[in-house]
């Protein structure tokens, strides 16, 4: 059963991918353009979803909304993997007191209530810090004044809040596989520490971590709308599902368009990345 | 059982330091200095205040020193006065806590009334029919971003069908209600907000509850009891479910920070005035003592949770008091 579900969920996440991407062609309105007379309108021929209060389609924003989520929950996910499969890997390896100090950053992680920091961090609005660091770096620099820098520092804040559960799995699957004998035989050989781990002991360690990004990246995608509601994460008017509802607040209970599409569209976006994950780690547990 | 707890106390004293680090460094990520933040975000702030914060900083001085002063005062459970109201900061989060443990101590009950029997029931017959249904219903639980049924909860139940109270703690006329009446009040007011906050954790520990009862139902202690002829209420709740829940206790002590977290969203969509919405009100208005104070607040109680559910481990499970450390 969980076979078929994982599929499922795989098939869900290929379609939203396509929608986030074919956006431009499918979205009936600019998702940004603002009609003041047509605010709050219910679902009708023009606007298949309705309007927000400034008059802008829900169907369009929702649909551009779709790609701020998944290419932060997936950029997120990305750091969080880099960062945590880098530290595990070296507490693992190491042992001694280079694992004992990374393990207690792991549990100091662990112990602030992740919201707690990441509204902190964000409030404190290092973005302009960010660009001032970065304007410096040739490429980088020019790179991030193309992306909204509030959103940089959501990906990066988000992904590095979220490494620690990789970094405890990597170290675990290190620490076992590091005694096994085609690790031995390479060490015999002289492989260098680097290409042990990059070579030997990380490919083969990478099954959980696939398992754990997948979820992962629903996890990012909720924790990411729940700062974009509370006025934290992504700001309009560039949509994202957390933010339109967000500006639905005002109309609760009269404009159900702007509170129940978002919601559902979060829904089954994280839900179709846990099948999925679920999915891959009985594939994996199977094969062990 | 005592080298056990004073090793784990030890082994809590760098997380301790680190905490203090990440939390004092938090202030210190703004541009500019701190008080410049304050002021131009915050008109609010007196020249005299600032300049009352800059003396307690001792913002001229190198950061190590600023540090250590720091550590010092919170040490003392000095916290410094809230940029907003010019209050202490201990005064304000002592008056909203009971409000934040209420909700979180009545939804983690609540937790554990329906994940314990729910999981168990599961795992009697792991892929049975109702071991597919609590499946479903945990992927639901997981996925569901609580923040929006906490939404839908509001206009359904308070605005459209005028069943429960919307917002905030007490009833307007509250003042004229006898004790009785006031707790009753008070009980209706969070009944929404803890079964939001209950539903989250719900999928999590049901899902751990079954995969633990599995585990111990196949050992060869649940055999012999069974062979030697228990009744299978006997064998189930005796000797499965008492080691079934041993796992339970480290893991009610991780999601204590989700707790906490949680408390955040909640108390800021039904307005209940806990320290949830302190954090987010002081977020917001860049009131760095009580975002200071409640990073290392929250994290602490954190930590004591972790330390408690590892004692309480330890004290159930010999196995772990002899050997190493847990995990």
């Amino acid at each position: 059963m969980s076979n078929r579900l994982a599929l499922m969920g795989g098939c869900v996440l290929i379609g939203l991918a396509l929608l986030a991407v074919t956006a431009p062609w499918l979205a009936p309105h600019d998702p940004l353009r603002i009609t003041v007379s047509d605010a709050l309108l219910p679902p009708s021929a023009t606007y298949p979803l309705g309007t927000d209060q400034l008059g802008r389609d829900v169907l369009s924003r929702l649909l551009y909304g779709a790609r701020i989520s998944l290419v932060i929950g997936i950029i997120a996910v990305g750091i969080a993997v880099l960062v945590g499969t880098s530290v595990g890997a070296i507490a693992g390896f190491y042992g001694g007191w280079v694992d004992a100090a990374l393990m207690r950053l792991v549990d100091t992680l662990l112990s602030i209530p992740t919201i707690f920091l990441l509204l902190a961090i964000i409030a404190m609005d290092p973005s302009e810090r960010l660009l001032q660091l970065t304007s410096r770096v040739p490429l980088l620099g020019n790179l991030l004044t193309l992306v909204d820098p509030q959103i940089v520092i959501l990906m990066m804040v988000l992904g590095l809040m979220s490494w620690m559960g990789v970094a405890r799995l990597v170290r675990a699957e290190i620490l076992s596989l590091k005694e096994r004998e085609f690790v031995l035989a390479a060490r015999v050989l002289g492989a260098s520490p680097l290409r042990l781990i990059m070579k030997h002991l990380v490919p083969n360690a990478m099954g959980p971590v696939l398992v754990s990004a997948t979820l992962g990246v629903g996890g990012a995608i909720l924790t990411e709308s729940v700062l974009s509601y509370l006025g934290l994460g992504v700001q309009p008017p560039t949509p994202s599902w957390g933010n339109i509802l967000n500006e639905g607040r005002i109309a609760l209970g009269v404009a159900w368009w702007l509170t129940i599409p978002p919601g559902v569209c979060i829904f089954v976006t994280v839900l179709a990345f846990n099948l999925l994950g679920e999915g891959l780690r009985d594939r994996i547990s199977r094969r062990e | 059982m005592m080298t056990y707890v004073v090793r784990r106390l030890v082994g809590t004293l760098p997380v301790l330091f680190l905490i203090t680090l990440i939390s004092f460094g938090i202030m210190h990520l703004a541009p500019g200095k701190p008080t410049d933040a304050a002021m131009s975000f915050n008109p609010k702030v007196s020249l005299e205040a600032r300049q009352r914060m800059e003396a307690l900083y001792g913002l001229d001085q190198p950061l190590m020193v600023q540090y250590r002063r720091w550590l010092g005062r919170m040490a003392r459970w000095e916290f410094g006065r809230s940029f907003l109201d010019d209050r202490p900061v201990g005064e304000k989060i002592a008056e909203r806590l009971p409000v934040t443990l209420t909700i979180n101590l009545a939804s983690l009950a609540l937790i554990l009334c329906i994940a314990i029997p729910l999981g168990v029931v599961a795992a009697v017959r792991p892929g049975g029919v109702f071991d597919r249904l609590t499946t479903v219903l945990v992927f639901i639980g997981y996925s569901m971003p609580s923040f929006w049924l906490a939404l839908l909860c509001l206009v359904g139940f308070g605005v459209v069908l005028r069943w429960l109270p919307v917002s905030g703690l007490h009833s307007l006329d509250y003042e004229s209600f006898g004790l009785l009446r006031r707790g009753l009040d008070a009980a209706w007011h969070l009944l929404l907000p803890v079964l939001i906050a209950a539903f989250t954790g719900l999928a999590g520990l049901s899902r751990y509850m079954r995969s633990s009862m599995v585990e111990v139902l196949r050992q060869d202690y649940i055999r012999t009891a069974r062979a030697k002829g228990l009744s299978e209420r006997r064998v189930l709740f005796h000797h499965g479910l008492r080691n079934g829940l041993l796992p339970i206790i480290t893991l009610l002590g991780l999601s204590l920070p989700d707790l906490i977290g949680g408390a955040v969203i909640a108390e800021t969509i039904f307005s209940i005035p806990g320290m949830g919405r302190l954090f987010y009100d002081a977020v917001m208005a860049r009131d760095y003592p009580v975002v200071m104070a409640l990073v290392t607040i929250g994290a602490l109680l954190t930590l004591v949770g972790n330390l408690l559910a590892d004692v309480a481990y330890a004290y159930a499970d010999p196995r772990i008091r002899v050997g190493a450390e847990p995990r």
